[in-house]
């Protein structure tokens, strides 16, 4: 991680360009109106999201055997099984694969866990170079920055910059700046990368426990450019991605792309179940906090996740703060929510940067009540101590306020009278409420002040 | 205990009592026209669809919009006089060079306009990735209406790799503008027959 701000400081930096906070709201929420279109045009779309969230609550449920049982086909399909507990675990297991056939140089197509696991960093450390190859994770990579929207990486960045970032990685004429032209020098520059790697590591959409097979999903096709022309094929994996059967693939693939970005399939659904002749393929379960999670009655229903990243384009928070100011691999909402429970301290703010609208939960294909567990990690959080200062004192204040009918009404007045003649007071830089806005002309006399007066009259 | 032992045995403990699987059988879409559905959403994605009607006229078009003098590989025997039968037996990475290729669908789904493909009818996993342009054929009876209907039949079919492909390689990482050719195919054109 680049810093140790937390979100409100980071949103405050990314605040700074009105003109880029105005662009990338709308960005987001032109995506998620296609969103929209999309899932009305579906037949059965509640039905869909319904059945979706049912299988995944079977699969949690039900995660132990199936586990068991994809373990067992994907034997029989001739892929190598591992099973890591963390990241280092995980780390090491691909380094170890690559390390026994003196592999030095891997592609990689979009997987959140292995940047969760800042495997890069960890390969590189032991001279394996990565290249992530989906394109917006490419500009991420070289510019040294996480991705900050887990299907748009790059949805922060305007396209001069990473013209820029061309000029200076790729040799780009200076200033330009079209998305076709960058495109298609990006495309000769990662074809070359696939034709000469051996080794390609891609992530998981969905496991189906019943044939052994795992899907991966991409608009570009850059996974299977890394896979099919690779002598050693690696996926990794969370606990999580198990589906029961094939058949049940039917529902997320309509769900999955209708919900990311209002197209009714991803360009390439691929199912990948043996090794072609002359290749290996190895699959890494990975826990890292995912059994723990399993222990959350409140929390579990976080682990139906589908990555669809619907909720970040449609959260207020997320589109004016960026992804980059939650500094967790996975920002938005649905990171908020999965954060803490793999580390409560240091993600104590995320949950707080939401105004818990609902929206999230409104779009989210697998009916993850999102707002509802960020409500509920805030109480934990706050219970386990983790809270801002600030936030206990004010928190607290306000209690002692509603628990005495005397300190309330006393307050009341001042904070009117305040308002109404000394608003300084109030409105100035030691408050942040004011930062981005005024308050409305506060009253002359209370509630209760105006029923003492007319609530006898008819 | 082993990692294996320790995750599975924490995933016991912890997960939560059985719910029931849901029916999935009440996905039910009765689309009246399937190949007008099809040609509609397979257009819209930025796909071409041509109704070619045979393999014959596929020639003809083949030899009409494509470049002949590059390189042209199919899997379809009948196809020969246009494109180059692949050998399965080649390495993948001798493909580079392959301008179209020509495959013929499995299947192919109404709702969204993808193909289905299994490495048979690919000859080598990689083609239908790595061509400059890709096209398929799609038999009109071979069109289902859901992704429901297309797992119905595909069924318990073993396969070693098999893909839907819904148009040509596509990102719009930048800005948000559409590019069509991100990493695979520039374009797709689907060819309908009888």
């Amino acid at each position: 991680m680049k810093s140790t701000l937390d979100h409100a400081a980071l949103a405050e930096e990314f605040n700074k360009d009105e003109e880029r906070v105005d662009w990338h709201d709308g960005a987001l929420w032109w995506i998620r109106q296609k969103r929209d279109r999309s899932a009305h045009q579906t037949p059965q779309w509640e039905e869909l999201r319904e059945a979706a969230s049912a299988i995944k609550s079977n699969v949690i449920s039900n995660l132990h055997d199936y586990l068991i049982q994809f373990e067992e086909n994907l034997k029989k399909n001739g892929v190598k099984v591992y099973w890591a507990s963390d990241a280092e675990e995980h780390n090491q297991i691909v380094y170890s694969i690559l390390k026994a056939k003196e592999i030095k140089q891997m592609v990689k197509s979009k997987s959140m866990l292995t940047e969760e696991c800042h495997l890069n960093e960890f390969l590189e450390e032991r001279g394996i170079e990565v290249i992530n190859s989906d394109l917006g994770e490419y500009i991420q990579q070289i510019d040294n920055e996480p991705p900050s929207h887990i299907v748009l990486p790059c949805i922060h960045k305007r396209k001069e910059e990473i013209g820029e970032l061309f000029h200076e990685h790729l040799g780009t004429e200076k200033g330009l700046s079209d998305p076709t032209l960058l495109t298609r020098v990006a495309r000769k520059h990662l074809r070359n990368v696939f034709l000469t790697r051996r080794a390609a590591l891609t992530g998981v959409n969905f496991a189906v426990a019943e044939t052994g097979e795992y899907v991966v999903c991409t608009n570009e096709g850059n996974a299977d450019m890394g896979a099919h022309l690779s002598e050693v094929q690696i996926a990794s994996m969370g606990l999580e991605k198990i589906i029961p059967e094939r058949k049940h693939l039917g529902v997320f693939l309509r769900l999955l792309a209708r919900s990311a970005i209002g197209q009714p399939i991803t360009i390439y659904s691929s199912h990948y179940k043996k090794p072609r002749p002359g290749q290996e393929m190895h699959l890494i379960l990975v826990d890292k906090g995912r059994s723990n999670l399993l222990a959350r009655p409140d929390f579990r229903e976080s682990l139906k996740c589908i990555k669809c990243g619907g909720c970040m384009n449609t959260c207020p928070v997320y589109r004016k703060s960026g992804g980059l100011s939650y500094h967790n691999t996975i920002s938005g909402p649905i990171g908020a929510i999965l954060a803490p429970n793999l580390d409560m301290k240091k993600h104590a703010d995320l949950p707080f940067a939401s105004t818990l609208c609902g929206s999230c939960s409104n779009v989210c294909p697998v009916k993850i009540p999102i707002h509802d567990q960020l409500y509920k990690w805030r109480q934990e959080i706050v219970k386990q101590g983790y809270s801002a200062s600030r936030k206990t004192f004010s928190m607290k204040a306000m209690a002692l306020t509603l628990s005495s009918p005397e300190i309330y009404k006393t307050a009341g007045k001042t904070g009117r009278w305040l308002l109404n003649n000394a608003p300084f007071a109030i409105n100035n830089k030691f408050n942040p409420w004011y930062k981005q806005r005024d308050m409305p002309d506060s009253s002359q006399q209370s509630f209760g002040e105006w029923y003492a007066k007319n609530g006898s009259k008819k | 205990m082993s990692t294996r032992e320790k995750i599975l045995a924490a995933v016991k403990k912890n997960q939560p009592p059985l719910s029931a699987l849901p029916d999935i059988s009440v996905f039910k879409v009765h689309e009246e026209d399937v190949v007008k559905k099809y040609s509609e959403m397979f257009a819209g994605i930025g796909g071409l669809l041509v109704s070619a009607g045979s393999l014959e006229t596929v020639k003809d078009l083949v030899r009409k919009d494509f470049d002949q003098s590059k390189r042209i590989l199919s899997n379809i025997p009948a196809l020969s006089d246009v494109a180059e039968i692949s050998d399965s037996d080649a390495d993948p990475h001798t493909l580079e060079d392959v301008e179209l290729a020509i495959i013929e669908a499995r299947l192919a789904v109404a709702e969204n306009g993808a193909v289905w493909l299994t490495e048979d009818v690919m000859g080598h996993r990689v083609l239908p990735y790595i061509a400059q342009h890709l096209a398929v054929i799609v038999r009109e009876d071979s069109i289902v209406s859901t992704m429901h209907d297309a797992y119905a039949k595909i069924a318990t079919e073993d396969y070693g790799f098999g893909g839907f492909i819904g148009g040509p390689s596509k990102t719009a990482d930048i800005e948000q503008a559409l590019v069509l050719g991100a990493h695979g195919p520039l374009s797709m054109t689907v060819y309908l027959i009888k």
